[in-house]
């Protein structure tokens, strides 16, 4: 009998995909891992979290983007590295794994969910490839040590470097898949470079994939795209009020039920995260589409908060926001938050300041900076030279941190509320709205 | 408000300054995981535990004009070191008390270089696995750095005793 890891299926498979065309699988283990429900959970979660409320395209899942992520790696490895001294061809399908699997661990809405409840998603990856579950079982037909490989990959500890360069660092297949696929599916214009050219002059060194000289305009089209991308869309600032929001139901329904309230619709998914008693099981029978349930049901709970919380999340009534700047302004915070209470509107979830921050490049500075894998590029005489030293674009903007706050609010309820008119208008005036 | 904020002034009061932004990332790390609550976010870069929201708020901090950021040519690199402001002093004037322990265990900290604090930090971060194993992955993911094995013994006996002096 072939050994399954190398067994091929009998005719290749294939999968429509908007962003690459074709989704080509021939291993085996690659299509017994897309069957699994672990992987198959991942299509009950939103790509980009709650920016379908801004961009209602953008309602692809971790599922598309997963398997993008293992399509970008098959061709780099397939078409660009194998046959080359440096690529060691018994990492393919540890690779090949990994990029396909590299998300798994994702909750529903993780940003928020993470934050509200301490968790780590990467190290719930770890736990679904090393635990009870369906992934394991497939993994563990190729050896008894490959989960272990294929979680050292993803949780960037395997020895060999090169392998987890091509799944993480400044020019990897999760970026090159997630940008092209949420422009696609956002619609902007933003987002776009040429990643055939890339992949076709990318080549495998002892730590990292490289790019030759010749492809440099090409990286620079794809650290520019990166950049318009994380302003124009991943940070979007009604986006992140949806988030903002989002993150306040989790935190009311956990105080609430610390507190002894009576649901009408009892958390009973979020009871083991609420006292920290989770385990594995409880994670993967969590997605968005049970979270939403909840919220829904959550708009006819007697707690008004939650419910006004929760009617504000599914029916997109966000709040609203101004630019703020901490350093200047925080004491007009403090003020904000004392005139808050006085007109009766609970500032621990109507007043949240929220940030958003991004280094677009950065290359390794001895001693310091932390701890980024610059991207080098190949020169003719065989010589690696780190980009920015090339480019003058790309120099331009590297270790430049560029950031955003913004103060949010219920601007509704200002003006709406028919109690303490006042102290409303005051807020409302200080708000400058 | 802004509590986040004012741990870390208070943390950095506490330390009288700290001097470098890598031993400054890892030594918050090594209080978070010693149960002090920081909220940063960490993850494992290429060479150890980083959290870009750290790095973050401490910008923040000094747009604020809390911490007060140095910056020192060493040659062949740039450090920087931070210390607390007048006015991060009134800042922090208000905020919750912190355990005395986090004292004892910034002074321990404090004293050590930034190369073992990365080799502490680096073994925290592997603390779910054997002793042996978390050796291992240190020597993957620092492979450059070669720590020795007293190296590694050192850091092992230095996360105990962080640890006893904590529950005390």
């Amino acid at each position: 009998m072939m050994d399954y890891a190398r067994q091929k299926l009998s005719e290749e498979k294939v999968f429509k995909d908007p962003v690459h065309r074709y989704i080509h699988v021939r291993d085996q283990v690659i299509w017994d891992l897309i069957a699994t429900r672990e992987f198959q959970r991942l299509r009950r979660i939103h790509q980009l979290g709650t920016t379908y409320l801004v961009f209602h395209g953008a309602e692809h899942s971790r599922f598309n983007h997963s398997l993008g992520v293992y399509e970008i790696v098959r061709r780099i490895i397939d078409d660009s590295f194998s046959g080359r001294p440096q690529w060691n061809d018994s990492e393919r399908l540890v690779t090949l794994c990994a990029a396909l699997l590299h998300d798994l661990g994702h909750g529903p809405f993780s940003h928020a969910f993470e934050k509200v409840f301490d968790l780590d998603h990467e190290l719930f990856t770890q736990k679904i490839l090393l635990g009870d579950t369906e992934v394991n079982a497939v993994l563990r037909r190729v050896s008894e040590d490959f989960p272990r490989k294929v979680a050292d990959v993803i949780g960037k500890t395997y020895p060999d470097k090169l392998v987890v360069s091509l799944i993480s660092s400044q020019i990897d297949a999760d970026r090159m898949d997630y940008l092209q696929r949420d422009a696609y599916f956002t619609g902007v214009s933003y987002g776009h470079f040429d990643m055939e050219r890339i992949l076709r002059v990318m080549r495998p060194s002892e730590e990292q994939a490289v790019i030759k000289q010749s492809g440099m305009h090409a990286v620079e089209d794809y650290i520019m795209s990166r950049y318009q991308m994380y302003w124009q869309v991943y940070f979007h600032p009604v986006s992140r009020s949806a988030e903002v929001i989002l993150v306040k139901i989790l935190q009311r329904a956990k105080v609430l039920s610390e507190e002894g309230y009576t649901f009408k619709q009892e958390p009973v998914h979020f009871k083991s995260f609420f006292d920290k008693t989770y385990d594995l099981t409880d994670y993967i029978a969590l997605d968005e589409y049970i979270l939403m349930t909840y919220f829904e049901a959550w708009i006819r709970e007697e707690d008004e908060i939650l419910s006004d919380l929760c009617d504000r999340f599914v029916n997109r009534r966000l709040f609203q926001y101004i630019d703020f700047n901490p350093a200047k302004e925080y004491r007009k915070l403090g003020e904000l938050d004392a005139l808050f209470r006085k007109a009766g509107i609970d500032p621990d979830y109507y007043l949240v300041v929220d940030s958003s921050s991004d280094l677009p490049y950065d290359f390794y500075r001895p001693g310091e900076e932390e701890e980024r894998l610059p991207i080098h590029l190949l020169m003719r005489d065989g010589e690696l030279r780190e980009l920015s030293r090339e480019s003058d674009i790309v120099d331009a903007i590297s270790g430049k941190r560029r950031t955003d706050h913004k103060l949010y609010f219920p601007e509704d309820m200002l003006r709406e509320g028919k109690k303490k008119k006042v102290l409303r208008q005051q807020i409302l005036s200080i708000l400058n709205t | 408000m802004l509590q986040e904020h004012a741990k870390l002034v208070q943390f950095i009061s506490m330390a009288d300054g700290v001097t470098g932004r890598k031993k400054l990332q890892k030594m918050i790390y090594i209080a978070k995981k010693m149960d002090f609550p920081f909220q940063e976010k960490y993850e494992l870069h290429i060479y150890g535990p980083y959290s870009e929201e750290l790095t973050l708020r401490i910008e923040e901090l000094c747009e604020m004009g809390f911490l007060a950021e140095n910056c020192e040519d060493k040659g062949s690199y740039v450090q920087y070191s931070y210390r607390v402001t007048g006015e991060g002093r009134d800042f922090i004037g208000d905020a919750d008390e912190v355990p005395d322990t986090l004292g004892d265990c910034i002074g321990r900290m404090k004293e050590r270089s930034s190369r073992f604090l990365e080799l502490v930090s680096t073994l925290l971060y592997f603390d779910h696995l054997p002793r042996e194993e978390q050796i291992a992955k240190v020597h993957i993911v620092k492979n450059k750095l070669n720590y020795t094995d007293a190296e590694m013994d050192e850091a092992f006996d230095f996360i105990g005793d962080l640890s006893a002096c904590i529950r005390q």
